[in-house]
């Protein structure tokens, strides 16, 4: 017993400050893109042909679609004219699917919170029900890790729970397989009106990596309306909880 | 007489031409006369040919660090099942059953693996239409007080999805039966192709949380195919990687084994842990899971001075602060009791089933690809293979903590030495009609590729197998006789993917 006494009090309190203080996140890391659309020739394609999920347009002038992004950072490599740069930075959940796709100079169209009657409801408490649709382990893992002390999810009113009964919202990681679809539905049937749908990473948000296959549905949309869209291929967890946060209007 | 079967190395290549192809029961013959001698079946699949289904066969003979190569051909509707004789081929067998919509004659246990659609069949023959996910014959135990119990495919918690069906007898389970395909993305359906970017996402996606394990052996492939060999340094950064993927996996499971025996300090402590080493893994590429870290070729980012010894720095405090997380498991009676003697997995049923990784160490089995095939970085320097003798949930327990201390001497004594010069290297043309393998030790055991070309070097073959695919037979055994409270317990401490079995 003294031993675990002793080892609580070298392993410290280790939550984190956010999102009173930022969170550093490593250098290397990849997140929002930086576009300057005005250095692309004409007829260059060079980075949408590199993209292996399609996720760049250059039709209407330079666009990245961040719901099919991995965040490879393949198109910035294929680039010669330094038209695509990833960011450091984290925020990169939206409300509507349209908003993911981004063009140079156009507004950051970052998740908006709840209307005030849903944020009276969800705003001090927030049950989720996961449902892993074909994902491949990362996105859940870090859907998990919110759970752990450093990052202490439940000190939002923030919770993962066992039963749909018990959920106001769905969690949704993986690209929807065939052989999951029904499991997802009628999860999504179990929990009771009014009701939120969370899209967590590429695969639930359009398919990830297995967009295009037989076997998949390429993400909820089409099948379940979606409240929230987290991006990444796994999203950081604290681009999820960012999202989080902005959906219940606790981000100043 | 043609030799039964021709020869390569992990990491080796082989003409299509020079793969002897025997007659049905000259292959059932050979195959088990190889198991008799001490190989063992790293990978059996098939392959749609013009004339039938072609089966090929790897074996593994890990004192020579040896992989043999035999095929068949597969003109009826039937092939002959060895799974009586040879356990460990019996989920093989079932998945070209329903691959190749065959019938595996005299399998004792035909069923589906996936529920998936079939990528070929016999020419001139339909493929079969896959059953509906989740309808199937289960094994069933009949008798007063005989209750069953069936869980998922959703679970409680953030877990991937999959079908348990248990006989109880009172608390006891009698038998527990493992249903999956619920995960299934179609994955080796998409690995038909020319190499490129999006397979490299494929491979790091087949099991995410083994994206270096998978990701190696893809990049593994492409080299095999192409003759490009990485510089030492993209090797050396590729060990590391392995081997912190393998820390933060390992801490994971040890928080998650206290956590489901009630001994919350080690939980949480290794909850938080784990993240240090995913966060480690960022410092180097970005990514937590090591996404796009492995390319053909090499690594696509460097480890800097500066980086190498900030990283360095950052194993020794990780190094210090597990240490003293998992030590309270050792020193604490209520936890051990819970651990010893749960989950028994016995060494011979280990090796009948074929199972690899910590779970096969555990019960006594001394198989690890890292020493008996070994690839990139371990030919160089060795890391000491650690293994149990209980193969109880308390063997699984201890071979992964003293995994995790080879892992960061491992690291460190690359860090310390890290080979100078270039980390990648420009990827040539992939040869024609040629097979290709590539093993790897991922965190749960060997991950093995094979990928065959054809005449203009596309892949018509990829096939994947998961170090779960030999495990889950593996806990469906450690259940037998036990408590069903006992399962999540079991479970954790195999910890087996999901999605890298469904592909």
């Amino acid at each position: 017993m003294i031993k675990a006494v002793l080892a609580r009090i070298k392993q410290g309190h280790r939550t984190m400050a956010y999102p009173k203080k930022p969170l550093p996140l490593p250098e290397r890391f990849r997140g929002y893109p930086e576009l300057k659309g005005s250095l692309c020739p004409a007829d260059c394609r060079l980075c949408a042909d590199a993209c292996p999920v399609g996720a760049i347009g250059c039709d209407k002038g330079l666009s990245v679609d961040l719901g099919k992004c991995l965040f490879c950072a393949e198109c910035s490599a294929a680039c010669p004219h330094g038209a695509i740069s990833y960011s450091g930075d984290h925020s990169l959940a939206a409300n509507r699917r349209e908003d993911l796709i981004i063009r140079e100079g156009e507004e950051r169209r970052l998740a908006r919170a709840l209307d005030k009657k849903m944020l009276s409801i969800f705003g001090r408490s927030l049950k989720f029900r996961s449902v892993v649709a074909g994902g491949c382990g990362a996105c859940e893992a870090d859907s998990n890790v919110l759970s752990t002390i450093g990052w202490d999810l439940g000190r939002f009113g923030l919770q993962f729970v066992a039963s749909p009964r018990h959920a106001d919202a769905l969690w949704v990681t993986g690209p929807v397989t065939e052989n999951m679809r029904e499991a997802l539905l009628l999860t999504y049937q179990a929990i009771p009106a009014p009701k939120l749908v969370i899209a967590c990473g590429a695969c639930a948000i359009n398919g990830g990596p297995f967009i295009g296959s037989s076997e998949v549905h390429d993400g909820v949309d089409g099948l379940i309306p979606v409240d929230l869209y987290i991006p990444g291929c796994p999203p950081h967890p604290l681009t999820i909880l960012d999202g989080l946060l902005r959906l219940l209007d606790r981000l100043e | 007489m043609t030799p039964s079967m021709v020869f390569t190395q992990n990491g080796g290549t082989l003409s299509l031409r020079e793969i002897p192809q025997h007659a049905p029961d000259r292959f059932a013959q050979a195959l088990l006369s190889a198991l008799s001698g001490g190989w063992r079946v790293v990978s059996y699949f098939g392959v749609q040919a013009e004339d039938g289904v072609r089966l090929y066969c790897l074996l593994s003979f890990k004192s020579h660090a040896t992989i043999g190569v035999m095929s068949t051909l597969v003109t009826g509707k039937s092939f002959y099942s060895l799974t009586d004789e040879a356990p460990q081929l019996h989920l093989f067998e079932r998945e070209i059953a329903e691959q190749f919509s065959l019938d595996p004659e005299g399998h004792p246990w035909p069923k589906p693996v996936r529920f998936a659609p079939a990528l070929g069949s016999l020419p001139g023959s339909a493929p079969h239409r896959p059953p509906t996910i989740g309808i199937m014959d289960f094994y069933r135990v009949e008798g007063d007080e005989v209750h069953e119990v069936a869980v998922g495919p959703v679970h409680a918690g953030i877990i991937e999805p999959g079908h348990f069906r248990f006989q109880c007898f009172g608390e006891e389970v009698m038998h527990l039966e493992v249903s999956l395909g619920y995960q299934h993305r179609g994955v080796e359906r998409m690995m038909q192709g020319r190499p490129g970017e999006r397979m490299r996402k494929l491979a790091e996606t087949m099991a995410g949380d083994t994206t270096i394990g998978h990701g190696t052996a893809y990049a593994m492939i492409v080299e095999a195919l192409a003759s490009t060999a990485p510089p030492a340094r993209a090797q050396a950064v590729r060990g590391i990687a392995l081997e912190l993927e393998r820390l933060a996996n390992h801490t994971g499971d040890l928080g998650a084994i206290s956590g489901d025996v009630g001994y919350l300090p080690t939980a949480s402590f290794c909850g938080r842990i784990r993240g240090d080493f995913l966060n480690m893994t960022a410092g180097i590429c970005g990514s937590r899971f090591g996404r796009d870290l492995v390319v053909p070729g090499g690594v696509a980012f460097d480890l800097s001075a500066d980086g190498a010894r900030q990283l360095a720095d950052r194993i020794r405090t990780a190094r210090d602060e597990v240490t003293n997380a998992i030590d309270l498991l050792w020193d604490t009676p209520s936890v051990l009791a819970r651990l010893e003697g749960t989950g028994v997995v016995s060494e011979q049923t280990a090796l009948e089933l074929g199972l690899v990784g910590p779970a096969a160490r555990a019960s006594g089995l001394n198989r690890d690809i890292r020493r008996d095939h070994p690839f990139g970085i371990y030919s160089m320097s060795q890391i000491p293979v650690e293994t149990g003798k209980s193969g109880d949930v308390y063997a699984r327990t201890m071979v992964r903590w003293l995994e995790m201390e080879k892992s960061l001497d491992f690291i460190e004594e690359q860090l310390a030495q890290l080979p100078g010069g270039a980390t990648r290297r420009a990827v040539g043309e992939v040869s024609a009609e040629c097979l290709a393998v590539a093993l790897t030790e991922g965190w749960r055991g060997e991950v093995c590729h094979v990928a065959l070309t054809d005449a203009r070097g596309a892949f018509s073959r990829y096939k994947v197998t998961d170090p779960s695919f030999h495990n889950w037979s593996g806990l469906a055994m450690a259940l037998r006789g036990g408590q069903i409270s006992d399962f999540p317990l079991c479970n954790k401490s195999f910890n087996l993917s999901y999605c890298g079995v469904d592909l």
